[in-house]
């Protein structure tokens, strides 16, 4: 029997700073489902297929399964800490109850720059898509600039308004961009009558052999990206330790099948040089497919995909802002929340010219890279965070809400997995790799000798647990 | 364990630490754009008065090609003959293995010594 019981609804762990307004209990399950996917289905439409152009048809299919099982490692692991450490900030706050301030700090930095650079990814396709819509209609030169600025301001004012509104319709919109990839794999596929795929003449051996499958990696982690912002909305679902490990699992499966679907479709209409740099890949598939209707329904899909992502990153970019400043780990202005819609409002604004930032001034392969990154280092805290978790709190130390089986199993693939990903970005961004752990690097040295002086010591730990074994 | 007392910090203390962080943020991941060092090194290897045959290209490929726009093999020579550089050296290999396991070695031992007076502190005064 365990001693602590954080199932429990007397323990809930709202406002856990003893805040007199905390953020709105109102999400069920699908939420936290449409969040987690709603971020990531966009992943699906665009980013993928650069893993095509690294390793050819076959490596992006290896990777796609392998990224899967590394974020089905992800998504178990997340599902039992975030079952226990249901608070705003997702894997910030698992790490600061875990392993340690820096630590969380670091981790609150990963989530924001990599939903951050999420968004602007998002933000970047929707220009290209109105473009490339612009250009089939007779109109070239269409500026891109004002759609993506429109865009997430748009999204911004919607998250600022609420969470309910905001994640209501991510919930709709992905669902339409996930039932678009299910009609274009139905329509074309031989099983069901169709007659344009064409594996057999445009499938060729791996051009890099079996070096650019492990360079397909990289961009294979694209497929799955964000799923683990589930556990940001923690402090706003209704039922943490049952919602967040459904919403999350049922996320994952959700995107294995729609992954796969999608490499289907798309190498079997389009040669893989072209299909490895396009920046539209399932509207692309719509248009080969010779289907008005589906190229129709594609476009809105990516469009919808691309502004459920974008919403989700800004939803969960300002939690993990928010749950800094209202820790002081950041300053403490940002740890604000609105006195009528209940949103971390200032974070949420503080962090829009960022993304415009780099939404107007990057391309678009360096802005998935610095989002891939971001999350890299993230997925090899995880195993280190639940080896810690359950050494420091055994099973029967603490009731979870989900408990991931075959421990420590899941935790040595994660990390395994990651040393390959780090490779696969060596091999073509090695520059940008090493220049964002010497900026980690640096912002770790500044927290650990300035900002933590501004921090209570035993405030951060909001959590009703017992004393960590060792300690 | 005594109860620590953080200072209180100003206005202006916490604008400075937020434009600090964001020179850091931003400057960090544009310098390898200025620099033109981000991105993966290509190799592009197109044969003069290209075909569709010298391309590798059989008839369903010329087919998709044609409809995704490439009238003839000259305007898609450029996109199939492009391949990305792999090589690299051992040395810069180890560099950015001794960077990653570094960070992390700093970081964890750094984040320890913080844990143990957050537990402390929580735990004894309880």
């Amino acid at each position: 029997m365990s001693d602590f019981d954080i199932t429990s609804k007397e323990i809930d762990g709202m406002a856990p700073h003893g805040t007199k307004v905390g953020l709105l209990r109102v999400l069920g399950p699908a939420h936290v489902w449409a969040l987690g996917v709603g971020i990531v289905l966009v992943g699906e439409y665009m980013g993928w297929n650069f893993a095509v152009g690294k390793g050819g048809a076959f490596a992006a299919l290896i990777a796609c399964w392998f990224a899967g099982l590394l974020y089905t490692c992800v998504a178990m692991i997340d599902s039992e800490v975030t079952s226990t450490v249901a608070a705003a900030g997702g894997q910030y706050t698992q790490a600061k109850h875990i392993v340690g301030p820096l630590m969380a700090f670091n981790v609150g930095l990963y989530l924001v720059f990599a939903y951050t650079m999420l968004e602007a990814a998002n933000a970047i396709t929707v220009g290209f898509l109105i473009d490339t819509v612009a250009v089939m209609s007779g109109h070239e030169g269409l500026d891109q600039r004002p759609f993506i600025v429109l865009a997430i301001m748009f999204l911004a004012w919607l998250n600022y308004r609420g969470v309910l509104a905001t994640l209501t319709f991510s919930l709709v919109i992905t669902a339409i961009a996930f039932s678009a990839i299910i009609i274009l794999f139905l329509a074309t596929s031989p099983v069901f009558g169709g007659d344009v795929l064409r594996h057999e003449a445009l499938m060729t051996d791996l051009p890099y052999g079996w070096l650019g499958v492990l360079a397909a990696m990289h961009f294979g982690l694209w497929y799955y990206l964000g799923i683990e912002g589930t556990t940001q909305a923690a402090e706003e679902v209704r039922s943490p330790a049952r919602a967040l490990p459904f919403g999350t699992l049922a996320g994952i499966m959700t995107l294995l099948i729609a992954a796969t679907l999608t490499w289907y479709v798309c190498v079997g209409l389009m040669p893989w040089e072209y299909l490895g740099q396009a920046g539209v890949p399932l509207f692309d598939a719509a248009r080969m497919s010779g289907s008005t209707g589906l190229m129709v329904l594609l476009g809105i899909g990516t469009l919808f995909a691309t502004l459920a992502s974008a919403n989700g990153c800004i939803n969960d970019a300002s939690r993990a802002w928010f749950a800094m400043g209202r820790d002081h780990y950041l300053p403490s202005w940002f740890g604000a929340v609105h006195p009528v819609y209940r949103t971390p409002y200032r974070s949420i604004i503080f962090l829009v010219p960022i993304a415009l930032i780099f939404a107007l001034g990057a391309p678009l392969d360096q802005v998935i890279t610095f989002s891939i990154l971001s999350g890299l280092l993230e997925y090899t805290f995880m195993p280190i965070n639940v080896i810690l978790f359950r050494r420091k709190w055994p099973l029967h130390a603490i009731k979870r809400g989900y408990e991931h089986p075959f421990h420590p199993i899941p935790a040595i693939v994660l990390l395994s997995l990651c040393g390959v990903a780090y490779f696969a970005v060596f091999l073509g961004y090695g520059t940008q790799l090493v220049a964002m752990i010497a900026f980690y690097i640096t912002v770790s040295l500044w927290f650990h000798f300035w900002r933590y002086r501004f921090v209570r010591r035993a405030a951060q730990f909001t959590m009703p647990w017992p004393r960590p074994q060792g300690y | 364990m005594a109860k620590y007392t953080p200072p209180v910090q100003g206005k202006l203390g916490q604008m400075i630490d937020v434009v600090v962080l964001l020179v850091m943020t931003i400057g960090s991941l544009y310098i390898p754009l200025w620099l033109g060092l981000a991105g993966s090194a290509h190799e592009s290897n197109v044969p003069e008065n290209p075909t569709w045959e010298s391309l590798g290209q059989n008839a369903v490929m010329v087919e998709k090609w044609n409809q995704l726009g490439y009238a003839d093999a000259a305007s898609a020579a450029e996109l199939i003959s492009s391949r990305f550089d792999y090589s690299f050296s051992i040395s810069s290999l180890l560099v950015m293995i001794v960077v990653i396991v570094g960070y992390y070695a700093i970081m964890l031992r750094f984040s320890e010594k913080e844990y143990r007076e957050v537990i402390a502190e929580k735990f004894n005064q309880s």
